[in-house]
């Protein structure tokens, strides 16, 4: 057992020595714990430690009806909470078999866009506090508290909203939803110039970020990298194009790909992904169709024995949630593959031979979130 | 020298006499200063583990913008932060470390629970084996807010809460001399 343990510890020798980042850093953005061996300031050897934020959601959800499980994803990702609910509905209906009206579709859609935008806004403010810039934090919350305020008034929550409902949507828009979404568009358009005007011209950041945390596209498919971060080392990887579901088949939108695989590419990617956003938006917000917004699904849900399996596309890459059934009402095995745990795989390869100081930078080019890891 | 505490009807505060009969009111004022000092520039430690840490960011935003408290000067380091805010959930394995940071924080040292986990374990208080229920059971806790997440408005409420406890507090405690 000792030996086991041992193996785990990075050992040093005498020009080299090791410190720990986290579990309470700032520039971890959660609790992850981090192991580095540094030689001077090169990074020789990294280890991430695990588990400081793990609260078994996995098997909590066993002891869960259908129904009550799928609350609990929106504390994994909280950042795409809506969309980690849509995977889990999708799922659902998968075995239910049932068929989601249109209107249903669209709105979970323009939700699942709207949580897109929020998360790449808050990404983009908390990337420029790690690079020391602290101004991009309250440019980036000026617009998301707008896409904030839309969600409360249709869904009574800020963050972890819990709108999507096995069939449907949990209940119709807000009246003033279509104005308002359209009202953000146009400031959104109007101020994403200033975006660049911060951070993406500063020269600063530019020499912080270019040429840092070079990801190879064979690394990049070997880790099973997702999202933005495969993107920006020239992987098409987004399941909204590949894998359609809900209304992302009659919506006409660019898939961002950068070959750089540094953290500007991984940058420019996600700035680009929230104009994509606006676009998708904008298609869908003019016609959304009239009917109803849920069908009706029996009160206690009992899936046919069997597996089932949905993948969709949050802020951070590709989730996945497969889904074992039994033929009670409680799913037997849920199993959740998440962006980040694949994405924390890149870190290893990004930071290694570089400065210690870069590694605050890759970290924000990243954009983990811990709970996803954990889960 | 022994003194006893006097209490006067038109006086508010605590009047501390000796035996001469000289009274020393400027203790009560040494006191509404450093709690009036204390209240208003509480130093927050940046301790956010999941969601409730979003909302938190949201709070130091310039819609909600926290630092009209003064509560803006948010510090990395326990050695610098007069109050803790525990902003999302404390499982088995980061508790050590919860304890760790408050114990190395100076005092007076504060804690607000944020969110529904830290109170009672929230959404995973029965049926998750990993979840602290409560971080009552590990640090002091002065302001509990509840909601999953809180609104940014709740955790201002929350502050603003620990401002008066800290107003209504004695700055100083003034041990009696032994006789």
């Amino acid at each position: 057992m000792e030996q086991h343990i041992e193996s785990h510890i990075i050992q040093s020798s005498d020009d080299e020595f090791i410190i720990n980042v986290g579990p309470q850093h700032p520039s971890t953005h959660g609790v992850l714990h981090l192991q580095l061996k540094l030689d001077g300031e090169k990074i020789v050897d990294l280890r991430p430690f695990l588990g400081y934020i793990h609260r078994g959601i996995e098997k909590m959800s066993e002891s869960l009806t259908y129904k009550q499980f799928i609350y609990l994803t929106s504390r994994m990702d909280y950042l795409s909470a809506h969309i980690n609910n849509q995977a889990c509905c999708l799922v659902i209906e998968k075995g239910l078999q049932t068929e989601v009206p249109e209107r249903a579709k669209v709105i979970r859609t323009l939700m699942a866009e709207l949580t897109r935008l929020a998360s790449h806004q808050l990404w983009w403010g908390s990337t420029g506090l790690d690079m020391g810039a602290v101004s991009p934090f309250f440019y980036a919350f000026r617009e998301r508290e707008m896409i904030l305020e839309i969600f409360e008034e249709t869904c009574g929550s800020r963050l972890t909203m819990n709108y999507c409902v096995p069939g449907g949507v949990m209940n119709d828009i807000h009246p003033d939803f279509v104005r308002k979404v359209k009202q953000l568009i146009k400031q959104f358009r109007e101020n994403i110039h200033e975006y660049d005007e911060l951070l993406t011209g500063n020269p600063i950041f530019q020499s912080r970020t270019q040429g840092i945390g070079y990801l190879s596209k064979e690394d990049a498919i070997a880790l099973s990298c997702s999202g933005p971060v495969a993107r920006a080392s020239g992987i098409s990887c987004d399941v909204r194009k590949k894998n359609p579901y809900d209304a992302y088949d009659r919506v006409s939108f660019d898939e961002i790909i950068a070959t750089e695989g540094d953290c500007f590419a991984r940058y420019r990617v996600r700035l680009e992904e929230m104009k994509q956003s606006m676009n998708i938006i904008e298609q869908l917000i003019d016609n959304i169709p009239t009917g109803e917004y849920r069908t009706k699904i029996k009160g206690i849900i009992k899936l046919p024995v069997g597996e089932y399996y949905q993948r969709v596309e949050t802020a951070r890459g590709e989730l996945g949630v497969y889904l074992v059934s039994d033929g009670s009402n409680k799913p037997y095995r849920i199993k959740f593959r998440t962006p980040n745990f694949s994405n924390l795989g890149a870190l290893k390869p990004m930071s290694l031979g570089g400065k210690i100081g870069d590694l605050v930078a890759i970290m924000a080019s990243l954009d983990l979130i811990i709970p996803d890891i954990d889960r | 020298m022994d003194v006893i505490q006097k209490q006067f009807d038109d006086f508010p505060g605590e009047v501390y006499q000796d035996k001469s009969g000289h009274s020393s009111i400027i203790i009560t004022q040494i006191d509404r200063f450093a709690n009036w000092a204390r209240s208003n520039s509480l130093w927050p430690l940046i301790f956010g583990t999941s969601c409730c840490a979003i909302e938190m960011m949201s709070a130091a935003s310039a819609k909600y913008d926290w630092s009209r408290f003064g509560f803006e000067v948010a510090r990395a380091s326990p050695r610098q932060a007069d109050l803790i805010i525990v902003a999302g959930t404390i499982t088995l394995k980061m508790a050590p470390v919860l304890k760790r940071l408050y114990d190395q924080m100076p005092e007076p040292k504060y804690v607000i629970a944020m969110g529904a986990c830290n109170i009672t374990g929230g959404p995973f208080m029965l049926h998750s084996y990993s979840v602290v229920n409560g971080i009552d059971k590990i640090v002091p806790v002065d302001v509990y807010i509840p909601g999953c997440p809180p609104r940014p408005e709740a955790l201002l409420h929350g502050m603003i809460k620990l401002q008066e406890k800290i107003k209504n507090t004695k700055a100083y405690v003034i041990e009696k001399p032994k006789k």
